[in-house]
């Protein structure tokens, strides 16, 4: 990743360090992760110690350290689409991809997560591809799903 | 234009009434999330297209979500002259047959749910009618908005707009009452008047503990402190809980409006509202809504020419339960971790920054103007003696109708789930309603007829919460729900406490041993004691309400933690290592359909063709990986789970 870009989005907050958060996610959105490199350069020119870095990179779900794949899926497991067989859709995923949930899959096509609740609870089970919410899945209609994404 | 006089204002409602009731048709889309996640933009697209194509003069608009989200993509049709019409279930192919149809004055009965032929401006306590003087065809015999069961005994006060305006034109907001609350707060209201006014209403926090809002506002104006900050919260993240998403993304005028009135009785000039990052579209939404409410003067500095100033910052977060507890969002604001700290002194006393800070929840604040404009006498005449108002739930799970729906307090779950929610799908038997997310509780059928209320909701084991409220039926098992909680919390934990850190993994792993089939009859006074443990020694309220989930399922469902225990079986079919799957020979078709759909081959026989006869199939229980796949693909329930 460019450090023109980083510099660029820390420009953005102004260099506030309370700003960190949204600066890793921004710096996030590039890479699609976030870059060992990436954070030892915000490190150095926002003046945060790199564990503390970590430990706020580490923390929060939304943030990753491994690389992901082209198409992020994300499978429900909220309350409601638990109870209506969201759980029978990951493992159908995992299937599919050959992947446990957490991974990329070879190709680098696919990430396979799970989110708590998206609040799309009426039309569960649901997943989100690439920030697409699908609603009402079934088992059956996931190979439907994956071809969608090329 | 800016606005500085109540002239102004009018004149941004005239603006806001000439797009919220045009001259000619006007197709309004349903496009919150719950619409988007079953294809209504590709429905929107489409009848602009049509529109465009076959030159009709009819205008396509946007709105947010009218609260069954189940019957998505909705679209409503108003036509002056004509009562409005509201389809749902609509597909490109059925939107452009149903404006074809429109425009030759009929409707198409079979999707069509409601129709409408006045709206409720409850903030100014009056009715907006539609002049009908031509019904089109068709309409006769279509049940009026309030007589759907699902709309019947719902009184809207915090979802007022969903799906009547269009987010993103804050005229329309105006129009149909938005900033006028805020208007007679700030020059005709002193800042003690509207604590008085907001205590009397008898307003208690929504986002789920239910403190009194009125008494926290006013222990925040009290505080000394060199600024003060108003903060909201909008980090929605119990599962199955999604009220704050839809007032966001369908009305987020009415937060902001809430927050500047509140701001200016506190005395507060910055604010945040911190959003959980799940929610994309709301987080769009409400930057728009900032930015427009900047530009015509309601937000920034001199709002409306009073010389009071506000700046609100949007903050997305990251993707972490506990920073919806107030001192681990305010860590998270800082720029930290969002640990939560003890709370010996409040944060209205020293929050954000270790100044005075006022925190509460997107449908408390959109409350707000309400209270203001109908004041606090009418406010509290709704409810119990102790909860004020109505309450927005999501009714999910196993439910007939599911969606949002806001009720007075008071209302009782019967009426919510067999009313509202239209009983239980499939003909099976109702086990329990679990309110209050990962805090709250499972209540069970003996307390179908409890009130909803903070209080009675808390005695009997469960919390109000931000107000989901997630249906069980037969097959859910309640030891597996248990299960799911504490999953749920041992990975959201923040880990500051040894005891919610432990504690909640320790009683995942024993309720892993139970619906796995190696239980111990004391496994159970141990899940008692552990949660006991859990709630007393941990610093906030995720660990302090973490057991609840498991002590309210032991509570009322004991047997059915036995029956795991001591004869290896779930009575739901749900935890899988104790289940079988067998195909009963006698009813087996041979169709050959759950050996095509199985994904380890574990099923074989002779499939029937025309010219063979076949013979029944039959699962290698060896190979079954239990996914289900067979069982839900068989069309003559010959598969049998033990």
């Amino acid at each position: 990743m460019e450090v023109s870009k980083i510099d660029s989005i820390i420009e953005q907050y102004g260099g506030k360090k309370s700003a960190i958060l949204a600066i890793l996610q921004d710096i996030q959105t590039v890479d699609k992760y976030l870059p060992k490199e990436a954070l030892e350069y915000v490190s150095q020119k926002m003046q945060i110690p790199l564990t503390d870095i970590f430990r706020i990179a580490t923390f929060y779900n939304a943030l990753s350290l491994k690389p992901r794949g082209r198409h992020k899926i994300d499978v429900c497991l909220g309350t409601a689409c638990h109870v209506r067989g969201g759980g029978k859709i990951l493992e159908k995923l995992e299937r599919d991809l050959g992947i446990p949930v957490g991974e990329t899959t070879k190709d680098k096509k696919f990430t396979l997560e799970l989110v708590r609740c998206i609040g799309c609870c009426s039309l569960g089970p649901v997943a989100v591809v690439d920030g697409k919410v699908f609603g009402r899945l079934a088992q059956d209609k996931v190979s439907t799903l994956l071809k969608e994404f090329k | 234009m800016k606005i500085g006089t109540k002239a102004d204002l009018e004149k941004m409602r005239e603006m806001g009434l000439k797009t919220l009731y045009p001259g000619e048709v006007k197709i309004s889309v349903g496009m919150a999330t719950c619409g988007l996640s079953t294809g209504a933009d590709k429905v929107y697209e489409t009848i602009q297209k049509e529109v465009e194509k076959a030159k009709l003069r009819m205008r396509v608009a946007q709105t947010g979500c009218i609260g069954f989200c189940q019957r998505e993509p909705v679209v409503d049709i108003l036509e002056p002259g004509k009562p409005r019409v509201f389809y749902q279930e609509v597909t490109p192919e059925r939107a452009v047959e149903l404006v074809h149809r429109w425009a030759e004055n009929e409707v198409v009965g079979d999707w069509l749910f409601c129709k409408m032929e006045k709206e409720d401006w409850i903030g100014e306590d009056r009715f907006w009618n539609y002049t009908i003087h031509r019904i089109p065809k068709g309409l006769d015999g279509t049940p009026h908005y309030h007589q759907v069961p699902f709309y019947n005994k719902q009184l809207k006060i915090a979802l007022r707009n969903c799906g009547f305006i269009n987010p993103d034109h804050i005229e329309e907001y105006i129009a149909r009452g938005g900033y006028f609350s805020l208007y007679n707060a700030l020059f005709e209201m002193k800042s003690e008047e509207i604590i008085e006014e907001v205590k009397r209403s008898g307003l208690r926090g929504r986002g789920g503990a239910g403190f009194p809002t009125g008494n926290k506002w006013e222990s925040c104006r009290k505080s000394k402190g060199e600024r003060k900050f108003i903060l909201c919260n909008a980090d929605e993240g119990d599962p199955g809980a999604y009220m704050d998403r839809s007032v966001l993304e369908g009305d987020p005028h009415s937060v902001i409006e809430g927050m500047i009135i509140g701001a200016y009785a506190i005395g507060a000039h910055e604010g945040f509202i911190y959003v959980r990052n799940e929610y994309p579209l709301a987080i769009q939404k409400l930057r728009i809504a900032i930015q427009r409410a900047e530009e015509v003067g309601l937000l920034g500095e001199d709002i409306l020419g009073s010389g009071f100033s506000l700046k609100i910052n949007l903050f997305r977060g990251g993707g972490a339960f506990v920073c919806g507890e107030s001192t681990a969002l305010m860590a998270s604001i800082e720029g930290k971790v969002g640990e939560p700290r003890a709370k010996h002194i409040h944060t209205t006393e020293s929050g954000l920054w270790d100044l005075p800070s006022n925190l509460n929840n997107v449908e408390t604040w959109n409350n707000i103007p309400v209270i203001i404009s109908r004041g606090a006498d009418w406010y509290s005449r709704i409810g119990t003696e102790k909860s004020k108002g109505t309450k927005v739930f999501s009714i999910v799970g196993k439910v007939n109708n599911t969606g949002l729906i806001e009720v007075p307090m008071g209302i009782t779950l019967r009426e919510i789930v067999y009313d509202i929610g239209g009983g239980i799908p499939d003909g099976k038997k109702f086990k329990a309603v679990q309110t209050g997310g990962p805090s709250g509780g499972c209540i069970p059928e003996s307390l179908i007829d409890l009130p909803v209320d903070f209080d009675r909701l808390t005695e009997a084991g469960s919390m109000m919460g931000s107000g989901g409220m997630i249906v069980m039926d037969e097959s859910t098992c309640m030891v597996d729900v248990a299960k799911y909680f504490m999953d749920f919390l041992k990975g959201e934990s923040c880990g500051k406490c040894t005891s919610c850190r432990e504690g909640t993994k320790r009683m995942h792993e024993i309720l892993t041993e139970i619906t796995e089939g190696r239980g111990k009859l004391e496994h159970i006074d141990l899940l008692e004691e552990l949660g006991w443990v859990t709630a007393e020694a941990s610093l906030c309220q995720l660990g302090g309400t973490a057991p609840n989930p498991v002590l309210s399922t032991i509570r009322y469902f004991k047997e059915e933690y036995r029956e795991h225990i001591i004869n290896k079986r779930c009575p739901a079919k749900v935890c899988r290592a104790l289940l079988q799957y067998r195909i009963l020979s006698n009813v087996c078709t041979s169709c050959g359909k759950c050996a095509k759909v199985c994904p380890v081959k574990a099923i074989t026989g002779k499939r029937k063709t025309k010219k063979e006869t076949g013979e029944p199939f039959n699962i290698d229980t060896e190979k079954c990986i239990k996914c289900g796949m067979c069982f839900e693909a068989c069309k003559f329930e010959a598969i049998e789970v033990q």
